[in-house]
């Protein structure tokens, strides 16, 4: 296996590289591609984890690449490499050339040189050296998994804590130059509780966006009273007795069904595919009319917030359903081209060695106007859940997820925990279900793993009620 | 650069920096993938990749670990500077070290060497099994999630003691998994995937004839109704099931205290005496096998479950130190060493005198649910609890005949199940995982949306 060794000027992060990108982008569009991006990236990414009462593992993780991109009339090529220099980011634009088999060369002038530099990193040069230090960050993980040995039950305490800093400069034939800063942090406290034969798992995870004092300030005692107590109510629990029933879902991390089993349908990758039942349905009843939905990347702090999209398009605020009707698609640069959607700056990618792809940013059920005890007395026989685990969902758009911490619902009110559980549904049969959406909006972060890989993101929801859904048990 | 080149880069910035102890793992990595829709080309794809993975020793033998891609002399060492301050947050209570076996010899097939085919002849492929599995059937109307790839790559493992490894390998791999609708029915969708050393080596008929059939199989389907039912299990799908629940057979899962087994463990019957598992990464028919650890141990085979008995565990270095054994060449160089499985090879023992051979999945008249393939598995598996709850894709069969099941989950524990298994038919079948036979299950509980 070889890399470069030739010399020959390279992309410098913090320094003006206006001149090296517009000869490399000329090249492509001389070359005949219609249009030509660069995102190239510098990271720097840092994890701490803590098991029971030491610090057990401290792991930084730093690297730089780039990703090019070619679209020719509807078709794309796309090429990463480590290597930043003009020959090897040539060599990459050569490449994507040659994939997508062009011969034909283009007319130059549709390119006229980068626009003047758009900068977002200038109030976040110092993020991360504001970052908490592996001492500070060491010492509240050890608290917090100090904080989780409540009795003996508990076997199992961890506490993670992962920062990532990237730095991206986005170049491309349209004149967008663009550079911005993003850093993420989050923890997750995780614990094991055993007794006799049975056992319980119980996790929760918190980040943020932009806020590198947000460690500082986290509440790591009020995280582990809610993790030991839902590992404590979960620890006895008898297995959820199948079937089809109607559910409460919580909010904040309940909101991750709408995330799966909706919202990745409302991409234009998934109309591109067709593997959406809402790719006609603009302006058409979807869902119930109790339900609003909104995808955004602008929330201060958020976990799926961004200052601009890794095309380099702000984002925007995207209402995809309204009282029921859907309105719009989430959209990239791709998705517009071949679905005719606009963009709504949503083109996002894990790193560089991704071809960035339309993806969720901060997406939730806007709230209602009942309580949460107006949704449990509405029901007689049911299930409460009020933690959710993972989920997935498959290629005709079923979907299917644990619950973590769920509990039983008799004549409207909340009765003993259960195990096991697990909805299952398509996204189609179940908007139409969600008859009541209460007024306790609340959002966490996850991370959504897709076509352009693992990204940021917030889901969200109040409490909602599903008027009747496939429980699946023992 | 080489390995040599490398590993002597690594040296001298270590000299440098006064870092007497060090060790890496290094990946160097040229892929190339399409992608197409309907005879158009959706996405096509090259990377180059590095990747370093660099661990040191500080002077109380502590560890730190950083990984990069950027392999310039400024970034290695950065790197070695990195994971020299990480080590002073290093594991006291568990002490890396070498692998004692990183410098024993090492087996690997050699296979000839691939050259890639190239983006354009990866499209012409990829075009052409779409286009005949979208005419294979009417109701076939797109191949939504598919993709031809092939990937050549480099993975050493040095340490400053003088151990130097390294293997070069070609992989590739097509997939294709179909959608098909009928009117007033809901879509189905199901596919295939086939892996070689190369492109050339991967069977596309066998591929589109596969995808086709099952997909089409799924056409007429019906819902189930809730209850207890006997089941088959696929090769795959029990593959699937022994994968999701390693952590029985994995030491480092069992000193983190996330493991249904303990240190006391070798020994315990956890199934009916007539299974055997293997691991056995350098089987012949495994195209991903690797001859090495993350920590440079020697893949090799070793026995799971022998008649239904716990035989071993697998292990990283310091797992082993801990259990008082040998590292077993499962070690993944991460910020944590992991552990994982490498193949699974599942077998009937000899010792199966009480098994109900007269179940067999062809011949079978009676009612059971075959499962084809078990989905989810990252969301529905509760491996520390030892419990499942699995979307899966399969047929309930009636006097022999049988009718795709419109939606339903299995749920169920997995130390019930190996010791419910009732059948484990003869022939092993060869999966992109493993090597299993049919596994029948004596009753397991499926939701249906009857």
């Amino acid at each position: 296996m070889v890399t470069s060794s030739i010399k020959s000027p390279e992309i410098i992060f913090g320094e003006c590289n206006k001149k090296l990108l517009e000869e490399i982008i000329f090249f492509g569009i001389s070359l005949g591609a219609d249009f030509v991006e660069l995102f190239i990236e510098n990271s720097d990414n840092s994890n701490v984890l803590a098991e029971e009462d030491f610090i057990t593992s401290v792991s930084p993780s730093f690297g730089k690449g780039a990703g090019i991109r070619i679209f020719k009339d509807k078709r794309d090529g796309f090429v990463s490499t480590n290597d930043l220099s003009k020959h090897g980011l040539m060599r990459s634009i050569s490449q994507a050339i040659e994939m997508l088999d062009i011969s034909e060369k283009t007319n130059n002038e549709i390119f006229n040189g980068l626009n003047k530099l758009t900068d977002y990193t200038k109030s976040k040069i110092n993020w991360l050296k504001d970052v908490p230090t592996i001492n500070e960050v060491s010492e509240k993980l050890l608290l917090s998994t100090k904080a989780l040995k409540k009795d003996n039950k508990v076997i199992v305490r961890k506490g993670s804590y992962s920062r990532n800093w990237q730095e991206v400069i986005i170049a491309s034939s349209d004149g967008t130059y663009a550079t911005d800063i993003r850093l993420h942090q989050t923890v997750g406290l995780n614990v094991i509780a055993n007794d006799a034969q049975y056992r319980s798992n119980s996790s929760r995870r918190f980040g943020s966006h932009g806020i590198p004092n947000e460690f500082k300030s986290w509440d790591h005692e009020k995280a582990a009273n809610e993790v030991y107590e839902s590992s404590m109510n979960m620890l006895y629990a008898d297995y959820v007795q199948a079937g089809q029933m109607p559910v409460v879902l919580a909010n904040k991390f309940g909101g991750v069904i709408f995330h799966e089993a909706c919202g990745h349908l409302l991409e234009t990758t998934q109309i591109e595919r067709g593997t959406t039942p809402f790719s006609d349905k603009l302006n058409q009843k979807i869902a119930n009319e109790a339900v609003t939905a909104i995808d955004e990347g602008i929330s201060e702090g958020s976990f799926g917030s961004l200052s601009i999209d890794d095309e380099g398009m702000e984002p925007e605020k995207s209402i995809l359903i309204k009282d029921g009707i859907l309105k719009k698609f989430i959209s990239d640069r791709a998705g517009e081209l071949r679905t005719g959607h606009k963009r709504t700056g949503s083109g996002r990618r894990q790193n560089y060695s991704f071809a960035a792809a339309s993806r969720m940013r901060n997406t939730y059920i806007a709230k209602g106007k009942y309580t949460k005890d107006d949704l449990i007395t509405s029901i007689s026989d049911g299930l409460y859940c009020k933690s959710m685990g993972g989920g997935s969902v498959g290629a005709t758009g079923q979907f299917n997820f644990a619950v973590e911490e769920g509990y039983l619902i008799k004549n409207g009110k909340l009765t003993t925990p259960v195990k096991g559980a697990t909805l299952i549904g398509d996204a189609k049969e179940v908007m139409p279900k969600i008859s009541m959406c209460g007024n306790d909006l609340e959002l966490a972060p996850g991370f959504c793993g897709s076509i352009s890989g693992s990204v940021n993101v917030t889901v969200g929801q109040p409490h909602i009620k599903v008027d009747s859904i496939t429980v699946g048990g023992r | 650069m080489n390995a040599t080149e490398i590993t002597s880069q690594i040296s001298n910035a270590a000299n440098i920096l006064n870092i007497e102890k060090w060790d890496y793992g290094a990946s160097f990595s040229n892929d190339y993938s399409v992608q197409v829709d309907k005879g158009l080309a959706k996405q096509l794809k090259a990377s180059q990749k590095q990747v370093l993975t660099l661990r040191v020793w500080n002077k109380e033998n502590l560890v730190g670990i950083t990984t990069t891609s950027d392999l310039s002399e400024t970034g290695i060492r950065k790197a070695l500077e990195q994971a020299y301050i990480a080590s002073e947050y290093g594991n006291k209570n568990e002490k890396t070290d070498f692998s004692p076996l990183a410098k024993k010899p090492i087996r690997f097939k050699e296979i000839e060497k691939k050259s890639p085919l190239g983006i354009k002849k990866l499209l012409k492929i990829l075009r052409s099994a779409e286009s005949k599995l979208i005419d294979s059937h009417e109701s076939i109307q797109s191949v939504p999630y598919n993709g031809l790839s092939e990937s050549f790559y480099e993975r050493i493992y040095a340490n400053s003691e003088g151990a130097l490894r390294n293997y070069c390998k070609s992989q590739a791999v097509l997939y294709l998994y179909a959608r098909a609708e009928e009117k007033n029915k809901k879509p189905r969708s199901s596919g295939s995937v086939k892996l070689g050393y190369g492109v050339e080596e991967i069977d596309i008929e066998s591929c589109i004839i596969e995808a086709s059939s099952k997909t089409i199989a799924h056409l007429d389907y019906a819902p189930i109704k809730t209850g207890k039912y006997l089941v088959c299990l696929s090769p795959e799908a029990f593959l699937t099931m022994i994968n999701a629940f390693s952590s029985i057979f994995n030491a480092r899962s069992i000193i983190d205290g996330v493991s249904l087994s303990s240190k006391n463990s070798i020994g315990e019957m956890i199934s009916i005496p007539a299974l055997n598992i293997y691991d056995d990464g350098l089987n012949y028919k495994n195209i991903s096998s690797a001859p090495f650890d993350g920590e440079g141990t020697p893949t090799k085979k070793i026995s799971l479950i022998n008649k239904g008995k716990i035989e071993n565990f697998l292990h990283s270095e310091s797992t082993a130190k801990i259990f008082n054994t040998i590292p077993t060449g499962h070690a993944g160089l991460g910020s944590k060493v992991s552990v994982s499985p490498d193949w699974i090879v599942v077998e009937r023992s000899n010792d199966c005198k009480d098994l109900k051979t007269s179940l067999e999945h062809m011949s079978y008249k009676g009612e059971f649910v075959f499962i084809e393939e078990l989905n989810a598995v990252h969301a529905g598996v509760r491996a520390s609890q030892g419990s499942f709850s699995l979307p899966f894709e399969g047929w309930i069969y009636k006097n022999g005949e049988k009718c795709s099941i419109e939606s339903a989950t299995v749920a169920g524990d997995i130390k019930y199940l190996l010791k419910n298994i009732i059948n484990i038919e003869q022939k092993g079948e060869l999966t992109t995982n493993g090597i299993s036979p049919h596994v029948w299950i004596n009753e397991l509980s499926i939701t249906g949306d009857e």
